[in-house]
């Protein structure tokens, strides 16, 4: 009881001091995931804005995928990005392999399909009430998608943000393809699952206090967002 | 800002607009069938008919967000579909951004040149009365001030023709009277006005011609006068002696 008792204040010690080894670790967390968001984003927002406006053939399938692929697990996302950026892979010519670039790729192959299935889904709703009045102003079906994203940027998000908080989060992708290597590749939750099975209680939960910590105001930021732009814009 | 008056010339040769024998059928039974219609460029037309009758699907037609089954539709006879038309719906579809940036984006789907947008959008609104409320959201105005925002939109695209589906279905009785007098407004300044209400007393005041469609056909077009004194079909005398559902 005494160790977990002084593994609290020691966690607690070195987020206070502003432990090096602990923002460094935190750091790479927030890089990595934030630029994975950021390439989510751009795929997956136009992606599901596309699927939902668009009339095109293997639309269907198209949705069906991308709302499969929501639930991707983490480690399969980490094996196939492994595959690819390994040095025999089709991709093995960059040297990515073990890096934060790709923790990045197997991230933004993680939630690309969440961002882009959660985005058609808000984008067709919207379709459905604005459709015949952007056909009857002469809209075209890309400057109708544009515009019911811009229209839709609240719920939107809320999604990458969702978005975000499954990134920062997942272990098994980041694990696999960067090798959770000290100080080039080692994230928060990687960290976490190394430092409890070495046994080195305190590093894991500062690092799991800040974890849930940002996930909170991830999710506060969301909630705040959306009543904020109800309020305000109806 | 005076009231704008259309340029006369070329937009007339989109009149008269004609439906000869139009049919919408999207499954095995036509929502509309064997439409003939010829509506003429001044007047204000309004139609009349029971709910479910097609007065929205003809309308729809007309404005080309359908397109019919069979039969054809031409503007001065040419099938053609001209740009300079607009329509209202029942429930306003507005953007969530001001009510100006609302016009502006119509008019920047229009084509109109940047620099020409915001006054267009800004004399547009002073039309309607709503220049006060430019740079408010737009969808959380009332629902009177959103219609008319809707109809200031329109109006901003000078159209030759505008469409209005039921534009104060869901209004009280002063914002639809206003909507009213907006409508009226639009009329005196050269554009043509197709309408559908289900209040007989917003035809009365409105229609100079009045179209019936009963169970997806049209029964009559008649003047409106004649049309309210004694209509010459047997389905638009029970709908205004209220019989019809």
């Amino acid at each position: 009881m005494s160790t977990l008792g002084e593994a609290w204040s020691t966690a607690l010690t070195l987020i206070g001091g502003f432990d090096a080894k602990l923002l460094g670790i935190v750091g790479l967390s927030l890089r990595v995931s934030l630029s994975a968001v950021l390439f989510g984003s751009l795929i997956g927002l136009p992606l599901g804005a596309s699927v939902a406006v668009g009339r095109f053939a293997g639309r269907e399938p198209v949705t069906v995928l991308l709302n499969a692929f929501i639930g991707l697990p983490a480690v399969v996302v980490g094996l196939l990005v492994y595959l690819l950026l390994s040095r025999a892979g089709p991709l093995g010519q960059f040297g990515l392999l073990f890096t934060p670039a790709a923790m990045v790729v197997a991230q933004t192959v993680l939630i690309t399909p969440l961002i882009a299935a959660f985005a058609r889904q808000i984008v067709a709703d919207a379709w459905r009430e604005y459709r015949e009045q952007l056909k009857s102003l002469g809209a075209s079906t890309g400057r109708a998608a544009l515009t019911l994203l811009i229209d839709t940027r609240y719920s939107l998000v809320t999604v990458v943000l969702a978005a975000f908080g499954r990134a920062i989060a997942e272990v098994g992708a980041v694990m696999i393809v960067g090798g959770n290597i000290d100080g080039v590749t080692r994230v928060m939750t990687t960290t976490i699952a190394l430092e409890t099975s070495k046994g080195d209680l305190p590093l894991a939960l500062a690092l799991g206090i800040i974890l849930v910590g940002i996930v909170i105001v991830v999710n506060a930021a969301a909630h705040a967002t959306r009543r904020w732009a109800l309020h305000r814009y109806g | 800002m005076g009231d704008p008056k259309l340029p006369p010339g070329k937009h007339n040769v989109m009149f008269p607009l004609e439906l000869r024998g139009v049919s919408f059928a999207p499954g095995e039974r036509p929502v509309v069938a064997d439409l003939n219609l010829r509506l003429e460029a001044s007047t204000r037309t309004v139609l009349l008919g029971p709910n479910g009758a097609g007065k929205s699907v003809t309308m729809r037609l007309m404005h080309g967000l359908l397109k019919p089954s069979a039969g054809e539709i031409t503007w001065g006879g040419k099938t053609t579909h001209p740009a300079a038309q607009a329509m209202v719906f029942q429930r306003p579809v507005l953007l969530r951004r001001s009510a100006l940036a609302n016009i502006e984006y119509a008019l920047s789907l229009a084509g109109i040149a940047q620099g020409e947008r915001r006054t267009r959008a800004n004399a547009a609104l002073e039309r309607v009365g709503l220049g006060h409320v430019a740079q408010r959201p737009a969808r959380v105005l009332s629902g009177g001030e959103q219609q008319r925002v809707a109809l200031a939109r329109a109006w901003s695209l000078l159209p030759r023709i505008l469409f209005l589906d039921e534009p104060t279905a869901s209004l009280d009785p002063a914002a639809s009277r206003e909507v009213e007098r907006i409508v009226a407004e639009i009329a005196a300044s050269g554009t043509k006005i197709v309408m559908i209400t289900h209040h007989l007393g917003q035809a009365r005041r409105l229609a100079d011609d009045i179209v019936f469609v009963h169970d997806g056909r049209i029964t009559e077009h008649s003047p409106a006068d004649e049309f309210f004194r004694q209509p010459r079909s047997r389905e638009a005398d029970d709908y205004l002696k209220g019989e019809l559902p």
